[in-house]
């Protein structure tokens, strides 16, 4: 974890200060409902269909057990006892109250957490890896250049109005957990020819209503050089980036409309203005290392029972194969906390279910909690000996289904249950799937396959690529799906192709049985469902979904 | 009358907007005029040459700032319109206009300009605000300085916070 000195405190305290000014002249009616929503939502408050919603930010998906247990308290005091976490890894509050909202931004403050730049046309939240510190496969810790970027991103003078919202994400890890691909810049961590760190830059990717897969405008820039370079492509953008439509104000237009080429020509001339002068100096990046805490590691500890119970209980077992994650340090693991419950919505977690995830950390996870953009929690340090104990104690709080990158660990978006530009709803959609393919036994035959909803174009919830994405849609008042298949966030990433004609609520479910059958008939030994896809085409599986309606 | 606010040495007072907006076609009234990009560049040695009244000129957001790279000279005033104050390319403006141009006259907002912004105004160059929200001097001073730590360089002389920590 980052530790906040008393500058990053000062920072916090004095936007809270000014939110709540704002917010009381809203109040007293100095400010309209037209000038004080792009302030409030420079700071996370939406107003949804039912209530005002706050979206807290989890800055690269981070949070220490005493920030957890804030959360929790929020929850039970001013929401309904439970929080949501989103594809952003952030959480948000779905029910509080206008008047309510100074008082919990003073309460996120009081454990180093806020919402600043969690909504708005601003640079956002900045993603990473969630097992950042503790994968097997990493190249180094991503963290420190996140924190570096949350600092420099926090109410920049410049790049505070951009034509539309800028969303950054980052790891340094071959297998790419953060869908860096579909940012608007995706930086993914290389090692120079030198030994020396750098960055592959990609920039313009994204979902919405035209989704890309973002180019790559730079194979390598030297860590040293980030910021200048981050100046270079936010200045091009607030520049340039349209402002006449808001659906075609994203970089990804920009740079698919000038091509990846001459983008990166534009950034480069800019960069070369900029010069050095505008990156951060090497004691600063050296001071940020140095303000995380070092999780406690003990050298070759030993294992305990786990091998004994992993052979004696198959429920253990289970959730050993598909929730434990190799750590670059023997003796231990990586846990997935799945959300994913059958039945529950995705994402969603009681203020019980926080404390609990808190104690856990904090008994057996060094103190370290991660938010996934998968909408999963991670505790990245637990010794092999403790996985048991912590699987029980997940396992009595329904945290413990054995679904990570399973048919039911379903992406979905809040939908038209709360949101105010969904066209159909997607939790009941994500619920239904999650029952058809309760039983583990069969979600494991299936293997990887990751499906994801939007309750609109807007794509929240990355139905572009997920394997199987599903888009709600409105027809004369009746909500219809949009079928795509072979998407990927991954290292892979791709748009998926629309398989057929949408279909009413009642048919999601059987169709995706449907494409899934046609899958097991048609896989070959070791393929996961997109490697058959990609192998076989659509075919197969527009005839499963389609033929049998007739 | 919409006020005039200006920033001098740190504080901020009310002050009397002696520039008049001239259209394109207009003749020259003398005294201290406020033209466009195009007017600018269309009779530049003529403005430039004028012996009585300053000159300002005014950019929309779509206006280069690198146009005026060399029609600086003579020009006390850059006013930078904000037709939406959602719009937030004036800010790139005013920074590259002190940081790049090395302007050393009057950067004014105009236009949709609300005190929420003040503090990113400062910050990018601007020291002069025509605000749309009724904001006063008072007002304008308490909202520019509501920060008492940034995190970035701009165009102002305020020490980042990375640059504060070294000296600790």
């Amino acid at each position: 974890m980052y530790r906040y000195d008393a500058i990053d405190r000062a920072v916090l305290a004095d936007r809270t200060a000014e939110f709540r000014d704002q917010v009381r002249r809203r109040l007293a009616g100095e400010l309209t409902e037209d000038q004080f929503k792009p302030l409030r939502l420079m700071n996370g408050l939406y107003l949804q269909l039912h209530a005002y919603m706050l979206r807290v930010a989890v800055p690269y998906g981070s949070l220490s057990p005493l920030q957890m247990r804030a959360l929790a308290d929020i929850a039970r005091r001013f929401d309904r006892g439970y929080g949501h976490f989103t594809t952003r890894t952030n959480i948000q509050f779905n029910w509080v109250k206008l008047a309510d909202a100074p008082d919990i931004l003073d309460a996120l403050a009081a454990v180093d957490l806020h919402a600043i730049q969690t909504s708005g046309n601003c640079i956002r939240n900045v993603t990473a890896d969630p097992y950042a510190g503790a994968a097997a496969d990493e190249l180094e810790d991503p963290r420190v250049w996140c924190e570096a970027i949350r600092q420099w991103s926090s109410l920049h003078p410049e790049f505070s109005f951009l034509p539309r919202k800028f969303k950054i994400a980052v790891t340094a890890s071959p297998h790419d957990r953060t869908a860096a691909k579909v940012h608007d810049i995706g930086l993914l961590l290389r090692r120079g020819r030198d030994g020396e760190t750098g960055f592959e830059v990609i920039v313009g990717g994204g979902m919405g209503r035209t989704p890309y897969v973002g180019p790559t405008i730079r194979a390598y820039l030297p860590s040293d050089r980030l910021f200048s370079y981050l100046e270079a492509v936010l200045r091009v953008y607030n520049r340039h980036g349209r402002r006449d439509n808001i659906y075609k104000a994203r970089i990804k237009i920009l740079v698919a409309a000038l091509g990846a080429e001459a983008f990166a020509r534009e950034v480069e001339a800019e960069w070369e203005k900029i010069g050095p002068e505008g990156d951060l100096p090497r004691a600063e990046i050296d001071r940020i290392g140095a303000a995380f805490t070092n999780p406690d590691f003990v050298a070759d500890p030993a294992s305990g029972d786990f091998e004994a119970r992993r052979a004696a209980e198959p429920a253990f077992a289970r959730f050993v194969r598909n929730n434990l994650k190799a750590h670059v340090r023997p003796g231990y693991g990586i846990v997935d906390i799945s959300l994913k419950g059958i039945g529950e919505t995705p994402g969603d977690i009681s203020a019980d279910q926080m404390d609990l995830v808190a104690d856990l950390a904090e008994r057996f996870g060094q103190g370290d909690i991660r938010s996934t953009h998968e909408q999963n929690l991670v505790l990245p340090h637990v010794r092999l000996e403790h996985v048991h104990e912590v699987w029980k104690a997940l396992d009595a709080a329904g945290l413990a289904t054995p679904n990570i990158n399973l048919i039911s660990d379903i992406i979905a978006c809040p939908g038209l249950d709360y949101c105010a530009l969904a066209n159909a709803r997607a939790i009941c959609v994500a619920q239904d799937i999650a029952r058809r393919f309760e039983a583990p036994e069969r979600a494991e035959a299936i293997g990887e396959f990751k499906i994801k909803i939007s309750g609109c174009i807007n794509a929240c919830g990355h139905h572009h690529v997920g394997h199987i994405g599903i888009l709600g849609v409105d027809k004369k008042g009746e909500e219809f799906y949009q079928l795509t298949l072979g998407g990927s966030g991954a290292e892979d990433a791709a748009v998926g192709k629309m398989l057929g004609p949408a279909l009413p609520i009642d048919r999601v479910t059987d169709a995706v049985e449907a494409i899934v059958d046609a899958y097991l008939r048609e896989r070959r030994e070791g393929e996961r469902f997109l490697d058959t896809l990609r192998r076989t085409g659509d075919a197969p599986f527009k005839e499963a979904v389609y033929a049998e309606a007739h | 009358m919409p006020k005039l606010i200006r920033s001098a040495g740190g504080a901020f007072e009310e002050v009397e907007d002696t520039f008049v907006a001239i259209e394109d076609e207009a003749p020259d009234p003398g005294g201290d005029i406020l033209v466009s990009a195009s007017r600018l560049k269309g009779g530049g040695e003529a403005l430039a040459a004028r012996s009585h009244g300053r000159l300002g000129v005014r950019l929309e957001p779509e206006d280069e700032i690198e146009d005026l790279e060399g029609r600086l000279a003579g020009v006390a005033l850059v006013a930078l319109a904000f037709p939406k104050f959602r719009d937030g390319r004036p800010f790139t403006s005013a920074r590259l206009l002190r940081t790049r141009l090395g302007f050393r006259g009057e950067i004014r907002a105009v236009g949709d300009v609300l005190r929420d912004q003040a503090g990113f105004m400062v910050r990018c160059g601007f020291d002069a605000f025509v605000p749309a929200d009724g904001s006063t001097a008072s007002t304008w001073a308490e909202a520019a300085g509501r920060h008492s730590h940034v995190y970035q360089r701009a165009a102002d002389a305020r020490a980042p916070a990375f640059v504060e920590r070294q000296g600790e």
